[in-house]
């Protein structure tokens, strides 16, 4: 048995990116097939155009931004042996620095060429064009080899609507890991039980157990089996639908101190119209069928009332 | 050895909208950047190190945003720092940036904190799931309810406090160019009668969402004497505490007081309620406006909501808080700490326009993060310190 | 200026930490040897402050719960960078010069192995232009090599003798994930991997962390009978854009070493996490051929994320206390080809 329980995590969103007013010139550019450059303060014609001089700090306006040829010679390379996903090609293909002709900067992209046999520094490329085209770099699939093509120089900015925004899609797949100590804890909701582990400082019972007691530092040791009974400390009523909720509102979440426990768990409150549950409201687990159960607190399906009278406030308001 | 004497001399901010779709990250940086940096009468040329500030990375989908804003935000070829510490980044990164100049390292900082929300979703970056847990909380909101509770069960507040510090917050805003939320029939009627959301949190309770900036120019000494209104750093304080420990105090917590004991005994403050003119708290939720007024040491436990049912926290009141319309008004979470301090900065500069609070010469900016555990705070005075 | 001295370290670094992303349990020995070094409690630190990432974690807040590993009650002065340890460091040195402190405790973490680390490194490019594209670490520093080969600045046989000297020098650091050095010539004959570099030329995947005890003055003198002080402490940026750069050069890194005193520097602990960076810092930074380069090994072996950077600088500072040296530099690096850097002097006087 591995130390820690692990399992895949996907963090994906769509971003969408408000631009400002000289990237919007560039990506509306890029859509009509066109490359705007930016002039700078030290006179170099740059690539995506900066928004900001370098040395003056200044914002660039429309007067600065000029337009450069679809072809250009490469300055630096590498080679992708092994493309990570998203990457414009998912087949070994060569990132370069392209100054474009007219340009006096590289931009950054990627060759499409068979072997890193084919590439040298200071061969001929031009952009290949993406068939559909939105206003973002990706509009530009990539550059490609393009021997004896003539020169080209900066040209004046067309008139053209800038654009303000684009989408951009970000998806990271990690593989999270509990902790040793949380994976005891989740191995334990496995089999039905709810375990805890003991300061060995401060000998407080801590649920679910700690790589850390919070208050001095020490790893919690001693394993304690909690009762399946406690009480709501607080709570509050859910009534605002978001992204990703499982439950439908309203319901409840409520800290629930497990008898036994030095500090309350957050689950829900089922088998009670939520206006009805109280701070010191005595309440128990009730789970899941066995046959559904994982290494999850999910396998406690919520928390129900007891029926017992309500614990005194003074029995737990140092849990608040 | 003592500290080296430092001031905010400039202090800029961004009009704060929910989705600021006219500018860039560096855009809506700048824009509070050059604020700042006209008012303390400076250029970026004349500043030494920069002070980055922002909440989770998630919030834009850029790791190290500063990496890319570095020459945008003219700190190429200079010190640059990047502070994250939860929702109090923007109050801590302002006393990083303060300290680089009472260490006697540098003479003139810019720092900047800023959030573009709109860029994804506050709720889904704040509560990505993770593998065997159990998605309980329902955001910010779902976090912070409980606790309101456990605050009206133990002080027995009456239940439109929330409201009235909501109502007040809400009017103060109509008075400050920059505000997001400007909504002029906001009253403690119309908050009682917004959709009850996260029990007992109201919808008019709760901060927006928003797209902006705050910039600070933080100055030595020399640098300070040019300026017609300087805001001398009378103390600063950070103090961190766990989000979950057994029996922690998550209405009152120790990290909290313990900061504000620091804070007052540096700035040689013993009655903060008669001694401070003017206070920018960080309320994302208005019942935390009570809650931390007693934490802060303006009222005894328990009666920090007759404070503000008085009117005592009104802009004419004892103690003004949140003139400025605060972060119910306006919340782009890595600046919202940043504009407390900015705020409470202009309010002794006697640069806070609309909603000055008149003859203001101390003031406090406050922020706070994570589960109520990050705190930052500082007093900031009209005249030098004389300690 | 307060004199302020490294006087405690301790580190972790393997390929795959089999724990969780928070690393705190990571944390609780690192600070356990620090307490051992220093013979104090975490009452004696006046100041923390850790350096991590969010997306290296790939969650919010993931920094949040490494304070448990503390004990933070009472609860304590603390703060935290989205940066490496050497700037968590920076942060904390400021905090003693201003007086309020005369301690400090930094740390890190980070569990790079969790995602694709040169992928999610994507991410902290410019976000409209470049990593709609995903250029990976590798290449990125791919790109920096060639320009240098291109321009007859270094040669690949250059980068084989730093990868040969680091996986040598690693023999000797328990710590460093990939070790074992044969010849300049072996390497070369080895397989191109991301052209012009070899494997050998990129620095390992590596999970980990570091922590460091900083004092001032008599704090610092009765831990240790020979503390590692510190001379001097500078850092800057570079723009980002890698058309704008000259990929051969490192002017931040120059600009560190103008702002510090490095005549009479011993060894160097550089953080190269490709080989061809450690040539660019060389000269940036002028080092004499006599200098000692990473006798760790240097992150060419071992490259914990957000922790190298400090580790080169707990390491400098093992070889002032162990008298194996009078002043040493340790240099950190941030930002795709070496965009940021700092450098940190040490010297051990008697």
């Amino acid at each position: 048995m591995s130390r820690t329980l692990q399992a895949p995590v996907t963090v994906a969103f769509d971003y969408t990116r408000s631009v400002g007013p000289v990237l919007g010139r560039f990506f509306a550019g890029l859509r009509d097939r066109t490359l705007v450059a930016g002039r700078t303060s030290d006179g170099r014609v740059v690539l995506p155009p900066p928004e900001y001089d370098p040395v003056t700090h200044r914002q660039l306006t429309d007067a600065d931004l000029v337009e450069v040829a679809d072809t250009g010679t490469v300055t630096s390379w590498t080679w992708v042996p092994e493309p990570v996903k998203h990457q414009p090609f998912d087949r070994p293909f060569a990132f370069a620095l392209v100054t474009l002709d007219g340009a006096d900067a590289p931009l950054l992209h990627a060759l499409d060429v068979d072997s890193p046999d084919h590439v040298v520094t200071g061969m001929r490329v031009r952009v290949r064009w993406a068939e559909e085209r939105s206003g973002a770099i990706t509009d530009i699939e990539c550059f490609e080899p393009a021997d004896d093509l003539p020169g080209g120089r900066a040209t004046p900015l067309a008139d053209r609507e800038a654009t303000t925004g684009i989408v951009t899609p970000v998806s990271l797949d990690y593989l999270y890991a509990a902790s040793p100590e949380e994976s005891a804890f989740y191995r334990g909701l496995n089999e039905g039980r709810i375990l805890g582990q003991r300061c060995p400082s401060c000998g407080k019972v801590y649920v679910p157990p700690r790589s850390a007691c919070p208050a001095d530092g020490t790893p919690t040791a001693e394993e304690v089996e909690l009762s399946q009974t406690g009480t709501i400390t607080t709570f509050c009523i859910v009534n605002v639908p978001f992204l990703g909720q499982k439950i439908t509102p309203p319901y409840v979440s409520a800290y629930v101190l497990l008898d036994g426990a030095d500090i309350a768990i957050l689950h829900l409150i089922l088998g009670v119209p939520a206006d009805q549950v109280r701070m010191g409201m005595r309440v128990k687990a009730v789970w899941k069928p066995q046959e559904e159960w994982t290494y999850s607190l999910e396998n406690i399906d919520h928390f129900e009332p007891t029926g017992d009278p309500d614990a005194d406030f003074d029995t737990y308001k140092h849990h608040l | 050895m003592a500290k080296q004497p430092a001031a905010v001399v400039g202090v800029g901010q961004t009009h704060h909208r929910a989705k600021r779709e006219d500018v860039s990250m560096a855009g809506l940086c700048r824009e509070a950047i050059d604020r700042a940096l006209a008012d303390a009468n400076l250029t970026l040329d004349d500043i030494d190190a920069i002070v980055v500030g922002k909440a989770p990375d998630l919030f834009e989908g850029v790791m190290m945003p500063e990496l890319f804003l570095a020459e945008a935000l003219g700190a190429a070829g200079k010190p640059l720092l990047r502070v994250h510490t939860a929702g109090s980044v923007g109050g801590s990164t302002a006393i990083v940036a303060s300290s680089l100049v009472q260490a006697g390292v540098h003479k003139r900082v810019l720092t900047v904190a800023y959030e573009k929300q709109s860029e994804s979703n506050a709720m889904w970056a704040l509560s990505v799931p993770l593998p065997f847990n159990m998605p309980v909380h329902a955001g910010a909101g779902g976090y912070f309810a409980p606790h309101v509770r456990s605050y009206i069960r133990r002080s027995n507040a009456p239940t439109h406090v929330g409201a009235i510090v909501a109502a007040k917050d809400r009017q103060n805003a109509l008075k400050n160019p920059y505000a997001h939320l400007r909504n002029p029939d906001t009253t403690v009627e119309s908050v009682l009668a917004s959709q009850m959301l996260w029990d007992p949190i109201r919808y008019d309770e709760t901060c927006p969402s928003s797209d902006g900036a705050c910039a600070l120019v933080i100055v030595d000494e020399d640098t300070a004497k040019a300026s017609p209104n300087p805001a001398w750093i009378h103390g600063t304080v950070m103090r961190s505490e766990a989000t979950t420990a057994a029996e922690r105090d998550q209405v009152n917590p120790q990290a909290s007081r313990d900061a504000a004991a620091a804070l007052w005994a540096q700035a040689g403050i013993t009655d903060p309620l008669t001694e401070i003119d003017a206070a920018e708290i960080y309320v994302p939720f208005s019942w935390f406006e009570p809650m931390w007024l007693e934490s802060l040491g303006f009222a005894a436990e328990g009666e920090g909501w007759k404070l503000s049912e008085s009117g005592a926290t009104a802009m004419d009141g004892q103690i003004p808080v949140n003139c400025s319309g605060g972060v119910l008004s306006s919340n782009p979470i890595g600046a919202s700490g940043m504009l407390r301090f900015g705020e409470a900065a202009l309010q002794v500069r006697g640069a806070a326009g609309e909603h000055q609070v008149d003859g203001a010469r101390r003031a406090l900016g406050h922020a706070y993060g994570g589960g109520s555990q990050f705190f930052a705070m500082w007093v900031v005075g009209s005249e030098p310190p004389s300690n | 200026m307060r004199d302020v001295a490294v006087v405690g370290f301790a580190q972790r670094q393997m390929p795959e930490f089999d724990g969780s992303p928070t690393c705190v349990e990571l944390l609780v020995p690192l600070f356990t040897e620090c307490y051992e070094q220093t013979g104090w409690s975490r009452r004696d630190i006046g100041f923390w402050c850790s350096g991590s990432s969010d997306y290296l974690a790939g969650r919010s807040f993931s920094f949040v719960s490494a304070v448990d590993a503390i004990g933070v009650i009472p609860p304590v002065n603390e703060s935290h960078v989205e940066m490496d340890l050497a700037w968590a460091l920076y942060e904390a040195w400021i905090k003693i010069q201003t007086g309020e402190v005369d301690t400090a405790l930094v740390y890190a973490f980070g569990k790079s192995s969790a995602g694709v680390l040169r992928r999610t490194l994507a991410l902290q490019l410019e976000p409209y232009t470049m990593t709609p594209l995903w250029p990976d670490t590798v290449s990125l520093a791919g790109l920096q090599a060639r320009a240098g080969i291109d321009a007859g600045i270094w040669d690949e046989r250059a980068m084989a003798e730093v990868a040969n000297r680091s996986l040598t020098d690693a023999e000797k650091n328990e710590y460093a994930v990939r070790k074992g050095g044969s010849s300049v010539e072996e390497l070369l004959a080895r397989p191109v991997y991301a052209d012009p570099l070899r494997k050998h030329d990129c620095s390992p995947v590596t999970d980990g962390a570091a922590a460091i005890v900083l004092a001032a003055d008599d704090r610092a003198r009765e831990v240790r009978d020979r503390p590692a002080w510190i001379d001097g402490l500078a850092h800057y940026v570079d723009p980002m854009s890698m058309g704008t750069r000259d990929l051969t050069r490192a002017p931040s890194a120059a600009r560190a070493a103008a702002a510090v005193d490095l005549d009479g520097v011993e060894i160097a602990e550089l953080h190269a996490p490709f080989s061809h960076q450690e040539l660019i810092l060389r000269s940036e930074l002028g080092l004499a051929d006599d200098v000692r380069i990473n006798p760790s090994g240097g992150a060419l072996t071992s490259n914990p994320m957000f922790s190298a950077g400090g580790i080169r600088i707990g390491e400098a500072a093992s070889r002032i206390w162990s008298g194996e040296a009078s002043k040493a530099v340790a240099h950190a690096t941030s930002g795709p080809a070496l965009q940021q850097n700092l450098l940190c002097v040490l010297e051990g006087r008697n």
